[in-house]
Order: C-alpha cells, then sequence, then structure tokens
C-alpha cells in the first residue's frame, strides 16, 4: 500500500447542526460521558500504568541480572529503598507485586478492555453511546482513583504491598510479617476495591448496551467477534470481580479487627498469635474464583481483537465464525471451574485436584480451536502487513508458545515440581502477558484512525512491533528452562544457590532482552503521541473493513452518526466475495445490492430471500446459457 | 531530477557520517570521563554514567531517524524515475520468513544448550513417573509447536498481499472443523486419563498393607528457615500445639504426648534410599512451600493446615554427585511461595544415604526434650536413665522391622 497516496475520497462533511452540544473543557475531556471519550481516557491511563510497570520490571531485572553490583543512581532515586545502591529485598518484592498488579488489572483489564469496549461496542453494534454514559464516566474514575491509590503506596514509609500480585495471607495479613503488609497493603486493599467497582460498572455497561441496544439488523450472530470477546468478557467480570471483592473484604476484616477468616495457628517472630479456626486456603478460593476467571479476562479481548483485525487484514472472513464464538462462550463457561489448577500443590484435597486437572485441560480444546481457525483465515488470504496485523499475528505467536506450556501446568502430577517455578513465569508471560497486550497494541494501531481522525506511522509500527516480538521471546523463552531447573521466581537473588548460579549469565541476557523491549516502546509512544496531533489525515475507512464503525464520519461526533443509526444487513466478514465489486462489503449494504455476490448461506433464515436468490441465479445462469 | 535528490540523499550520508563521528567522539569522551574518576566516590560520576547510556540511547534515536529519512528519500527517487515504490509488505513478509528460520535454530539452540542445564533425573520413585509424562506431553506439545509457528509464518510469507488476486473466500468448513475440535480432544483426553493416575498414585498417603512402615518427619518452615523433628525409637511424632511455643520449644511440642519424648532435632535432612519417606509439612506464621526439586516434591506449608508428602527417594547424594560428576551437588529443600524479604535463601541440604549410614546418623541426633524444657514441664531430669532405655527400645524396633 503506498502511504503517499491522499486518499480525499470518502471524507463526508455533516454539518447539519446535529446536536450542538457547548461542552466546556470539563465536560468534554474531564467529566465526559461520551462513550469515546472515555475510551481515549482508559487507553491513556492505561498506557501510563503500562509504562509505569514496565519501569518497575526493568528495576527487579537489574537487579537479577547484577545481584552483586552497587547503582548509586537507584539510591538517588529510591532512596531508602535501595541502600547502597542496591535494592532492599523487601522492596524488590514490592516491586514484583506492583508490576504484577498493575500490568494485570490497571493495563490488562481496564486499559484493554476499558478502552476497547467504550471504544468498539457503541460503534460497531450501532448505539448511540452505552446505556448508561453516566457509570461509565464513573467507572472511568473508580478506575483513576484506583490508580492513584495504588501508585501512591510508593509514597509510605514501609513501602508498597509486597506479598505478592495474589496477596496470600497470612502474608498479607499480618503486619508484622513483612514491610509491605503494613500501610501499603491497605492501601492495596482499598485500591482494589475501587478497581472492582469501576470494573463492575463498566461491564454492567457493556452487558446491557451489548444487548440493548444494538442496531436494526444486528441479530447476535451478526455481531463482529471482537463485540462477542467484549461482551463475554464482561459476564465474566460482572460474575466473578464480586468474589474477589468479598474476599478482600474478610482480608481487611482479619487484618484490622481481629477477625480469623484466613488465620489459624500462627506464631510470628516466637509470639503466639491468637488467631483460631481460620484458613488461609480459603483466600486462595476465593482470589483464584476470579483470578482464573482474570487471565480470561484478559486474554479474550485480545483474541476478539486480533480475530476482528485478522480478518480484515487478510482479507478473508475469520474461519469458522460459529465456532469462534463457540469457542469463546466455551473458555467463558469453563474458566469459572478450573480454579483449583493454581492450587494444585496447596494442600488442597489431592482429589480435588483430579477433578480440576481434568476441566483444565478441556478448556484447551477450545483454545485449539481458536487456534487453528486463525490459521486457517491466513490461509490463501491476501495478507496486508499493517502493524495492527503484525500486533494480532504476535498475538496468535505468543498465545500458541503459552498456550501449550499450560498443558504442562494444568497437569496436576507436572505442576508439582513446576508450580511457582520460572516455567510459570515464562507461561503466562507469553500466554496471557506478551499476547494480551499484542492485543491491545494491535487494536491501538488499528482503530487508532477512529479515536483521533489520524494515522499512526507505519514504519514506526514495524520498528516497534519487530523490536518488542523478538524482544518478548528472547525474554520469556529461556525462563522456561530456568523453571525446568527448579528455579523458583520471586527470588531476590540467585546468589545463594550453588545449583543457580549458572542461571546468572542467561538472567544478565534477559535483563537487556528486557530493556531492549522496552527501548522499543518509546517507539510506540513517540509514534502515539505525535500521531494525535501531527500524523496524517485519516480517511472515513482505511482499512477497507466491512463493520459498522467505519461508516461513522471522521469527526467523531457525539451521538457517534449524524442522521439515522445505519440498518446491518449481512455479517460482518464478506471480504472477498466472490462476484463482489470490491473486496468487502460492508455490514450496511443490502443483500439487494449484490445480487452477483450472495450465495445460498447468506439466506438460512430467510426463506423469502432465498426464494428470490434461487431465481436470481437461474435467470442469469439462463442468461449465460442463451 | 533523479540525480539531484540522490545529491541529496548523499548530503544526508554525509550528515550520518558526522553524526556517527560526533556521536563516537562524545561517547569515547564519555567512557573516558567515566572510567578515570570511578575511584572517587562523587555524585557527578553516577550521573555521568546514566547520562552515557542516555546519549547513546538518543544518538540510536537520531541514527533510526535519518535512516528512516534515508528510506524515505529513497523511496522517491525511485518513483521519480518510474520505478516502483518500496514495497514494504513484502518487506514484512520476508521478514516474517526470516523471523521463522533464526526462531527455529533459536528455539533449537535453547533446548540443547539451556535444556542441558535442567535438573537431573529424578531421585524419587514417583519422580521417575512424573518425568516419564513430562516426556510424553513434551513430544506431543513441541510437535504442535514447531507446526503450528511454521504454519503460521510461511502462510505469511505464501500468501502476501498482491493486487493481482482476491483471497479465497472459505467462511468454515464443517469436517475440517470436526477433525481439529476432536484431535485435540483426544490427545487431551489421552493427556488427563495418564496425568490423573498418576497424581492419585503420587497423593495415595495409604502405606500398603505388608510394607514397612514410611518413616515419619515433621518439616516446619517459619521465616526465614526450616526445622527439622525426626522421630526417635518409636517412629512416632509427638503431637504440636502452637499455643505451646516458647523461646525454648520452638515447634510447640506437646510433652504430655509421650510420643514426643524422643522426638530428635536435625539439621540437615538425612533420608534413607529406597525408603518411604513421609515428610509432615507444617508452617508457623505465614505460607512457605517445601520444595525439593530432585525429588519432584513440593507442597504448601500453610499455618492451621498439616500437609504432608510420601516419597521414596531411590538415588543415594554419593551416587548422584558421581552421576553428575559434581563432588559438591547436593540435594536441596528450599522454600517456593514467597514469605517475606529473606525468602531467597530459606533452604536446608537433604542427604540421601544408605540404610546404614542413616542409622549411624540418628543415632547421634539431640532429643527436642532438654533439660530447660524438662524443668519447664516438671519432668525429671534424669540423663543416666537415657542410655538402658535407648538399647531396650532399639531391641523392640529391630522386633518391629
Amino acid at each position: 500500500m503506498s502511504t503517499l497516496a491522499v486518499h480525499d475520497h470518502g471524507v463526508v462533511h455533516h454539518e447539519e447542526g446535529h446536536e450542538h452540544h457547548h461542552d466546556t473543557f470539563i465536560t468534554k475531556y474531564i467529566f465526559s460521558q461520551d462513550h469515546k471519550m472515555i475510551a481515549k481516557q482508559f487507553l491513556i491511563t492505561g498506557i501510563t500504568m503500562a509504562v509505569i510497570a514496565m519501569t518497575l520490571s526493568i528495576l527487579f531485572r537489574i537487579q537479577l541480572a547484577y545481584p552483586d553490583k552497587a547503582f548509586p543512581l537507584l539510591e538517588t532515586l529510591l532512596g531508602r529503598f535501595a541502600p547502597g545502591g542496591r535494592l532492599d529485598p523487601n522492596f524488590y518484592l514490592s516491586l514484583v507485586t506492583i508490576h504484577g498488579t498493575i500490568m494485570v488489572f490497571f493495563v490488562l483489564t481496564a486499559g484493554l478492555s476499558g478502552t476497547f469496549s467504550n471504544l468498539l461496542i457503541p460503534l460497531q453494534v450501532g448505539a448511540r453511546d452505552m446505556a448508561s454514559p453516566f457509570m461509565n464516566m464513573l467507572s472511568y474514575w473508580f478506575f483513576f482513583l484506583a490508580c492513584v491509590i495504588m501508585l501512591s503506596s510508593f509514597f509510605v514509609q514501609k513501602g508498597p504491598a509486597s506479598g505478592g500480585w495474589t496477596v496470600y495471607p497470612p502474608l498479607s495479613a499480618l503486619p508484622k510479617a513483612m514491610p509491605g503488609s503494613e500501610m501499603g497493603m491497605t492501601l492495596w486493599l482499598a485500591s482494589m476495591i475501587c478497581f472492582v467497582a469501576s470494573s463492575l460498572m463498566g461491564g454492567i455497561n457493556y452487558v446491557s448496551t451489548v444487548l440493548n441496544m444494538r442496531t436494526k439488523g444486528m441479530d447476535l450472530w451478526k455481531m463482529p467477534l471482537s463485540i462477542w470477546a467484549f461482551f463475554l468478557t464482561a459476564v465474566l467480570g460482572v460474575l466473578s470481580f464480586p468474589v474477589l471483592v468479598a474476599g478482600v473484604v474478610l482480608l481487611i476484616f482479619d487484618r484490622s479487627m481481629g477477625t480469623s477468616f484466613y488465620l489459624s495457628d500462627i506464631v510470628l517472630n516466637g509470639k503466639v498469635m491468637p488467631f483460631e479456626g481460620g484458613s488461609p486456603i480459603l483466600f486462595e478460593h476465593l482470589f483464584w474464583f476470579l483470578g482464573h476467571p482474570e487471565v480470561y479476562i484478559v486474554i479474550m479481548p485480545a483474541m476478539g481483537i486480533s480475530s476482528e483485525i485478522m480478518s480484515v487484514n487478510s482479507r478473508k472472513p475469520i474461519f469458522g465464525y460459529h465456532a469462534m464464538v463457540y469457542s469463546l462462550i466455551g473458555i467463558t463457561v469453563l474458566s469459572f471451574i478450573v480454579w483449583g489448577h493454581h492450587m494444585f500443590v496447596t494442600g488442597m484435597n489431592p482429589f480435588l485436584g483430579g477433578v480440576f486437572m481434568i476441566t483444565t485441560l478441556i478448556i484447551a480444546v477450545p483454545s485449539a480451536v481458536k487456534t487453528f481457525n486463525w490459521l486457517a483465515t491466513l490461509w490463501r488470504g491476501n495478507i496486508r502487513f499493517k502493524p495492527a496485523m503484525l500486533f494480532a499475528i504476535g498475538m496468535v505467536s505468543f498465545f500458541i508458545s503459552g498456550g501449550l506450556t499450560g498443558i504442562f501446568l494444568g497437569n496436576a502430577a507436572l505442576d508439582i515440581n513446576l508450580h511457582d517455578t520460572y516455567f510459570v513465569v515464562a507461561h503466562f508471560h507469553l500466554v496471557m502477558g506478551s499476547a494480551a497486550i499484542f492485543g491491545m497494541l494491535a487494536g491501538v494501531y488499528h482503530w487508532f484512525p477512529k479515536m483521533f481522525g489520524r494515522m499512526m506511522d507505519e514504519k514506526l509500527g514495524f520498528l516497534h512491533f519487530w523490536l518488542t516480538f523478538i524482544g518478548a521471546y528472547l525474554v520469556f523463552f529461556p525462563m522456561h528452562f530456568m523453571g525446568l531447573d527448579g528455579v523458583p521466581r520471586r527470588y531476590y537473588a540467585f546468589t545463594e544457590f550453588e545449583s543457580m548460579k549458572q542461571w546468572l549469565s542467561v538472567n544478565t541476557f534477559i535483563t537487556w532482552a528486557a530493556i531492549m523491549s522496552a527501548l522499543a516502546q518509546v517507539a510506540f509512544l513517540y509514534n502515539f503521541i505525535t500521531s494525535i496531533f501531527w500524523g496524517k489525515k485519516a480517511t472515513q475507512n482505511p482499512w477497507e473493513a466491512n463493520t459498522l464503525e467505519w461508516t461513522t464520519p471522521i469527526e467523531r461526533i457525539h451521538g457517534n452518526w449524524p442522521g439515522e443509526i445505519p440498518t446491518v444487513y449481512r455479517w460482518p466478514y464478506d471480504y472477498s466475495k466472490p462476484g463482489a465489486e470490491h473486496d468487502y462489503i460492508p455490514q450496511t449494504t443490502p443483500l439487494s445490492e449484490t445480487m452477483s455476490s450472495n450465495l445460498p448461506h447468506d439466506f438460512e433464515d430467510n426463506p423469502v430471500g432465498l426464494a428470490e436468490h434461487t431465481k436470481w441465479v437461474n435467470t442469469h445462469s439462463n442468461q449465460e446459457v442463451k | 531530477m533523479g540525480f539531484k535528490k540522490l545529491i541529496k540523499s548523499k548530503k544526508i550520508l554525509s550528515l550520518l557520517a558526522v553524526f556517527m563521528l560526533t556521536g563516537t567522539n562524545l561517547v569515547m569522551a564519555q567512557t573516558a570521563a567515566a572510567a578515570t574518576p570511578a575511584a572517587t566516590d562523587d555524585k557527578s560520576v553516577m550521573w555521568m554514567g546514566a547520562g552515557y547510556y542516555v546519549l547513546l540511547f538518543l544518538l540510536l534515536c537520531v541514527v533510526i531517524a535519518i535512516v528512516g529519512k534515508i528510506l524515505k528519500v529513497y523511496d522517491l527517487t525511485r518513483q521519480m524515475q518510474g520505478k516502483k515504490e518500496l514495497n514494504w509488505n513484502n518487506l514484512m513478509a520476508v521478514i516474517c520468513l526470516v523471523f521463522l528460520l533464526f526462531g527455529l535454530y533459536g528455539a533449537y539452540w535453547s533446548f540443547t544448550v539451556q535444556g542441558s542445564m535442567t535438573l537431573p533425573e529424578a531421585a524419587s520413585a514417583h519422580g521417575v513417573k512424573i518425568d516419564e509424562m513430562f516426556t510424553v506431553t513434551t513430544v506431543i506439545t513441541m510437535f504442535v509447536f514447531f507446526v503450528t509457528q511454521i504454519l503460521l509464518f510461511t502462510f505469511l510469507f505464501r500468501y502476501k498481499h498482491s493486487d493481482k488476486r482476491r483471497a479465497f473466500f472459505l467462511p468454515h468448513n464443517n469436517t475440517i472443523e470436526k477433525i481439529w475440535t476432536i484431535l485435540p480432544a483426544m490427545v487431551l483426553t489421552i493427556l488427563v486419563v495418564f496425568g490423573f493416575f498418576t497424581w492419585q498414585e503420587i497423593t495415595n498417603s495409604a502405606d500398603a498393607k505388608g510394607d514397612r512402615p514410611s518413616l515419619n518427619i515433621e518439616v516446619t518452615g517459619h521465616q526465614f528457615a526450616w526445622e527439622l523433628r525426626y522421630p526417635g525409637k518409636d517412629l512416632k511424632l509427638g503431637n504440636v500445639n502452637y499455643k505451646l511455643v516458647t523461646g525454648d520449644n520452638k515447634l510447640g511440642i506437646d510433652f504430655k504426648d509421650r510420643n514426643s519424648f524422643d522426638d530428635l532435632e536435625a539439621d540437615t535432612m538425612y533420608l534413607p534410599v529406597n525408603r518411604s519417606v513421609r515428610l509432615n509439612i507444617r508452617a508457623q506464621d505465614v505460607i512457605h512451600s517445601c520444595y525439593m526439586p530432585h525429588f519432584r516434591v513440593q507442597l504448601n506449608a500453610v499455618p492451621g493446615l498439616p500437609t504432608f508428602f510420601k516419597f521414596t527417594p531411590t538415588i543415594t547424594t554419593a551416587d548422584m554427585r558421581n552421576r553428575l560428576n559434581n563432588p559438591d551437588f547436593e540435594y536441596l529443600l528450599y522454600c517456593n511461595k514467597i514469605c517475606g524479604g529473606i525468602h531467597y535463601n530459606m533452604k536446608k541440604v537433604v542427604r540421601v544415604v544408605t540404610e546404614a549410614e542413616y542409622q549411624q546418623w540418628i543415632a547421634k541426633q539431640k532429643p527436642y526434650l532438654t533439660d530447660a524444657l524438662r524443668k519447664e514441664w516438671n519432668m525429671p531430669v534424669a540423663p543416666a536413665a537415657a542410655p538402658q532405655d535407648t538399647t531396650a527400645s532399639q531391641k523392640r524396633l529391630a522386633l518391629n522391622n
């Protein structure tokens, strides 16, 4: 594709005076109730949090690479958290904890779902806005509050929470157990409650918008896969996040009101504690009842976005649309009954472990179906390598690499030796970390024109993709082997074990690969920020896609469509249909306008249409015979 | 027009050269500056070091920007000469293929080099089964890994965009979809069934009838160490109650229970080879995880929830040292669940020895019931009676076995 050619067609100016709001700066950019603006707020907050979490990861990677070296600069920057230029072991754990929390919740849940559900649900189902714009605004501001509280924990005396992102009690419940379990942990819990409130308000909105506000003709089976993914993600979130709140509230009681929900038989530093009758395993159950659906909350939007982008850029319908939807539904349902695979070695009844192993390995089937369908979508396609497409492909590659190691970890017997080692770190960073972030980046590159009316620079996108893609593999691939050597995660240094010293050089390598990938993000940030202001002006449908959002004007007006909301006549994947004029037919094109490309399949629930189609085909084939 | 552009691009090239020169100059100066006053503890040095890397990065950005501009100019020049513009799409397709080749080689290298740095063969009876399962799973998943990744990247190269053709309109194919739903389902069923039975076998806690009873050992985790307790001649561990923990009785052993009288304290975990061991796992403060990777043993130590893991070590430490050709090799027990600041250094050495060596060693271990504790529990301090007692119980022990 030429980037020099100027596309000016398709730019239609709608100045009919449709709903002229007199927005002030505050109602337009801050307390906005427009879903597109809220999406941008989520995106920019998400990116900011991602940069922070990435910086934290670089800090602890430096510690792992050079455990014996002092960096005076660290002391200048971090003060008492890095005495003598070396990270404090407790602060190392804080970094790991906050990196995990921010990445999982703030970036890959709110930043991903929040951005793209908000942006795309009304645009792709054909609605003027969300079902409840006010609640949508609240959802963002609760998220923002959660971010602020989480980050503020860096400024308390004893540092942020440091019990790992899973905050298992008693470590997190006993303020004396580690410095991070004091004020930092309180802030973590407060932040998480705000976050869940945000997530619930968002989720309820997404579900009700998808169910109630679809435009004429947009039945469920005409929705793009991205909408299916956002919808099911929201359902998952609405059903599982409240359980986390329950767990967190009980933990707050244990911490500050002397209850014993999670605590029993505890002697801390030689002092017998009065707790009796609780069980830490209870918290693990409550946590993972959210925690496991959470990883699907993270990956399913990425899957939906990638499916959409791969179809558009392969110029080919997504292969097995129904199978894709059913596998998403299958993943959604199954994800509620697999949480126990995080707990095989916690001392939970081994029989339960066996059951969870079975359900866990079943979930691999819909995941495999999705992967094969993506491959089949590429097969005999006409593939355009836009940055968005590359990131979607990267998502598939990571999903395969990381998903396969899940078969090891889902097997209770194998998990005995792999649990909590670097093998797990490698597994989830590939399958949910990298894959989901690639889905998110793919979405940013793809819908940037819809968000900001301008295009991002393609070449910088290529550079960003290859550096990040290669970097992520260099970082996480070797970690599998560390795990197979029994190297545990969350270790401050590998210097205390003779057998782990062989991995020091690998650690140095991983750190430099991580630094390279982190620096590659500068290309993205530069591209993102400059393109908002000075990017090439976008055309109305820059990717020649079928979905509804590309029928809206470039100006991104309040209410999305200047006139009536368009009616939908077909599924969103009519790419390269034989007999069609172009290699794409937007959803708004009635079948009557595309007689030459209609297939009997298009009239499955429409006998009248089918009869007409057959008549048309007969007359035309007769003409050809004559 | 064409050569004008050429001159322009030459200008840019020379500009690049100048940048590179000044750049290296700067870098050289920085390294020199950073190297000389390193000894003096000066704040400026620290900033210089960081500044040097920042500068290096900025330089890299400038180089990338210049390369970008050159490419753009080159592209324009070609267009002015009436040639085709640079086809980025094809370039990306080629890079995909190159990535695939390098990636395959990298994966192969990683498997051979780093794969050989992983744990040695399992040193326990059930560990061998786990390793077998691991091998089977690895073969299956790696086959899928290589096939799918190769397909993914070759499709990208093979079906790159061309204006001359259209993609093949293929919305679905039920037959092939059924195949690739059922096939993974079958493979996974096999893995699940094997995994399930292996898991059941490993976690099966009852001693088989007629077998020698398992050796009970208690391991208790606290911040940041493991405590070991061996049973005495009676082969039974006494009860524990956390409320009894004092300075002397750090495990909270209940000395009202007669079984606890002869319980022994140990520094290193000695295990007799080929004898079933029942590891009783406890935690006092927070969750720890008792991880012995060489034996494929791991179970969390949870306060308030005593757990156990039964296994049979099969290779002695001496034997393993020979096999690995590493005279310093030790089996280890370490903590594998985040438990606080010193989590990274919470270990115990484990030695697997022959039965005779084990008996020799256990005879030398000190009992938990010290004189101080006897006083605390109002028990008679009678060290003289001990030797006679031991011989009698040893006889009983022999009869029992």
